[in-house]
């Protein structure tokens, strides 16, 4: 079975609620089927207003929305089939598990035993078997949470949304079900669409993440490729730890620029500087700047520990490097654990390769 | 699970449990000091009155203290079909001078006469008799008071004067329900044409069942639209469904009779659009529809309140996760959104049926005769016939019904279903 790489399409979308801002500005976005898709980004960026145009339940001031090939704009929500799982669960209190998960059963009109069949494999693929007379006030978040994914897929629907279904979670339970999450993903193959605004949750769980600013798309690819190579400074700053340099190109070559900052020069890898003059920010992630390297970076600069932060696995180093005294060093809990003092001076250098110039902040 | 056996202990030695009462002590204390003046409001506003109305309603000691020594004798009156024997006599001679000395017969032979009719009559009699000293105390009194009037040798009248030996009487009751006790004691309704009470209570519960209905009908739209709108236009809503509880109720009431009387705004709308005619000018008050809009208009707010309340609680993504279920906009709302409202229109539904079911002023003022409640029977006795233990006695028929329909509810949707806001 092929599967259609334009299963769910977002074609040049806007929406505004009030007629004066575009919260979506001309949205495009295809999804493949079978895919799991995290929209990520801060609140007010415009993800949930997508999800909720694929649900049906607002609608696209301009353009159209297509699943599997057909315009589902003017198809009200409940002729959709599309399952959806809601930041707060919303579970019908007045009702068990059972006829929780058979509600979307009942109103298709589906017969009884083939009723129980589907509840009982539904509730089993999210460990809850022998739940069904419980009433949902009576389970833990975690257990709802379940429910609420059971509920939403028991029906067979060919997409899932999933509007921050893991926010109301604890640390350690969200963790756990971002996994299984994953994986009953992984084993019933229907496309996911989840909308987040946990940049972890999305690079753990997701095929591709979408990252969503200001009503647009800034980047749109999968979680290594949105770490490692991030393609603007709000992506770069949004996804993972980030150490910025403010500057000027003064010299700019295939793969290598120069940039000039305050009162010192850096080499750096130029993703969206294009010549001289231009002003640039340059990102690096804290992980790729080592202490007293030992091969040759082109990058060697020595900085001022000015704090010192035990996490545990790893150490945070403040430093004060290149005029800024924000630049942070992630060292790794080792056996071989450099004496790491405050005022201390150590050198550091990366590669430019791994310095970023994108576009200035 | 030694703990469960064993007494556990403080540090100092002091058994847990006695510890624990004498650190609460003083909160316990504390709490109930706080409530006490509401507690004493209660007691002297509401306990004490209701217990005062059913010592009224059921108080008939008048007669009872009037006639002592009868009562007594009649303890020795066993065969009740005949005449009572001479000692009852004398006790009633004695005890009927005593209250014609203290200008006290007229009561007594009023209070008998509601018993049996006629009694006014041969007390009015006898009394003159012992004025002119007529009767002879020496000689057999049983002759003589027997001579003195047919009546006195009928035994119904003797026996109308023994009913009437309990301290305590139903009778009121009985005739908040149009029936009393017959001459021998059994209950009998009285004639057709009479029965007024029991239409006023039907009516009553006809109109507090439809006020409720419309109420219902009308405000549970309202409260959805209070619960859904953005805040700046729900406030504005509340306010308008708030304003009635600003404005007298009196004011309100005479306004509609403003509205609807036959030459009224209404009736000036309807001829305006050729919906009447102008000679043809349809009544709308002073009969049930002007109690019916007069009354729902007035208790809206009570079914609107409790429901906006619950139904600011239900999530707006429950009405969304029914739709994107597949369920019809319909069905989304019968089967999520309306069980979810349930404690609110029991709420309001109880509350505006028990507020109906007693209301006074608006029937009063545009019920007119085939409109007014039995709240306004209650008022005719307590200011005009003065009647004021039929009052207390109906009243508090209406109260043990008003119960009664809480219980009946309790049973059907449970009290702890209620959500009054």
């Amino acid at each position: 079975m092929s599967k259609n790489p334009e299963f769910v399409k977002f074609d040049k979308v806007d929406k505004s609620y009030d007629g004066k801002v575009l919260v979506v500005k001309d949205l495009q976005l295809d999804i493949a089927e079978g895919e799991f898709i995290t929209m990520l980004g801060p609140s007010g960026s415009g993800k949930t207003t997508c999800l909720m145009m694929l649900a049906g339940f607002e609608t696209p001031t301009h353009g159209e929305i297509l699943l599997d090939g057909n315009i589902i704009s003017n198809i009200p929500p409940h002729k959709r089939g599309i399952g959806m799982v809601f930041q707060n669960y919303a579970l019908f209190p007045h009702m068990t598990v059972y006829e929780n998960l058979a509600f979307p059963l009942r109103v298709r009109k589906v017969e009884k035993d083939e009723i129980d069949k589907k509840v009982d494999k539904a509730l089993s693929m999210v460990s809850l078997s022998g739940f069904e007379t419980r009433m949902p006030a009576q389970l833990s978040g975690g257990q709802q949470q379940r429910v609420a994914v059971a509920r939403a897929l028991v029906f067979d629907p060919a997409v899932v949304l999933m509007d921050e279904p893991l926010g109301a979670l604890d640390k350690n339970l969200r963790e756990s079900m971002q996994y299984e999450i994953k994986h009953i993903h992984e084993s019933i193959g229907v496309t996911v669409v989840y909308v987040t605004h946990d940049q972890s949750e999305a690079l753990t769980m997701s095929n591709r993440i979408a990252v969503f600013n200001d009503g647009k798309v800034q980047q749109l690819s999968n979680p290594a490729e949105l770490y490692e190579k991030p393609v603007n400074s709000f992506v770069a700053e949004f996804i993972g730890e980030n150490n910025t340099f403010n500057g000027e190109v003064m010299d700019i070559d295939k793969n290598k620029c120069k940039v000039k900052l305050a009162n010192s020069e850096i080499l750096a890898n130029p993703i969206s500087v294009k010549s001289k003059g231009e002003k640039t920010t340059v990102s690096l992630r804290p992980e790729r700047a080592l202490i007293n390297p030992t091969e040759k970076m082109d990058n060697m600069f020595t900085g001022k520990i000015e704090e010192v932060i035990y996490h545990g696995d790893h150490t945070r180093v403040r430093l004060n490097l290149l005029g800024s005294s924000e630049f942070i060093l992630k060292v790794p809990n080792s056996t071989s654990n450099l004496e790491l003092k405050v005022t201390q001076d150590i050198n550091i250098g990366w590669n430019s390769i791994d310095a970023r110039a994108l576009d200035p902040k | 699970m030694s703990s469960e056996t064993k007494q556990i202990l403080t540090t100092d030695g002091i058994p847990l449990e006695v510890s624990l009462k004498k650190a609460e002590k003083k909160n316990k204390i504390k709490a109930f000091l706080l409530v006490a003046p509401l507690l004493l409001f209660l007691v002297i506003t509401y306990i004490f009155p209701i217990g005062d109305m059913f010592m009224r309603s059921v108080d008939d000691r008048m007669v009872t203290n009037m006639l002592p020594k009868t009562f007594k004798a009649m303890e020795k009156w066993e065969n009740l079909d005949e005449l009572p024997p001479e000692e009852v006599y004398q006790g009633f001679y004695e005890d009927y001078k005593l209250l014609a000395e203290n200008q006290q017969h007229g009561k007594l032979g009023q209070r008998l006469n509601k018993e049996k009719n006629g009694f006014n009559t041969i007390t009015k009699k006898l009394f003159r008799q012992i004025k002119r000293k007529k009767i002879d105390e020496s000689a057999s009194l049983k002759e003589q008071i027997n001579k003195l009037h047919k009546r006195w040798r009928d035994v119904e009248y003797w026996q109308a004067i023994k009913r009437t030996a309990p301290p305590y009487t139903a009778s009121k009751y009985l005739k908040g329900m149009d029936m009393y006790f017959a001459a021998d004691g059994s209950i009998a309704q009285v004639d057709e044409d009479r029965r007024i009470h029991r239409i006023l209570w039907l009516r009553t519960l006809e109109i507090a069942f439809f006020v409720t209905l419309f109420c219902f009908f009308m405000g549970y739209p309202i409260a959805h639209l209070l619960a859904t709108l953005p805040m700046k236009y729900s406030n504005l809503l509340m306010i308008c469904v708030l304003l009635p509880f600003w404005t007298s109720l009196l004011v309100r009431t005479a306004s509609w009779m403003i509205l609807l009387q036959q030459q009224g705004i209404v009736n000036d709308f309807f001829v305006m659009i050729g919906l009447v005619a102008d000679d043809n000018r349809p009544e709308m008050m002073y009969n049930k529809v002007g109690t019916y809009v007069a009354m729902t208009q007035i208790l809206l707010p009570f079914m609107v309140l409790p429901l906006y309340s619950v139904m600011k609680t239900i999530s707006p993504s429950l009405m969304r996760a029914g739709k994107s279920l597949g369920g019809t906009p319909f069905v989304a709302f019968w089967k999520v959104y309306f069980p979810l409202t349930i404690p609110g229109i029991g709420a309001g539904c109880l509350l505006v049926f028990i507020l109906a079911i007693g209301y006074y002023i608006t029937p009063a003022l545009v019920g007119g005769a085939s409109g007014t409640l039995i709240s306004n029977q209650i008022a005719f006795h307590m200011k005009t016939t003065l009647d004021w233990s039929f009052a207390s006695a109906m009243g508090l028929m209406l109260l043990t019904g008003v119960l009664v329909i809480y219980w009946i509810y309790n049973k059907l949707v449970g009290v702890d279903n209620i959500k009054l806001g």
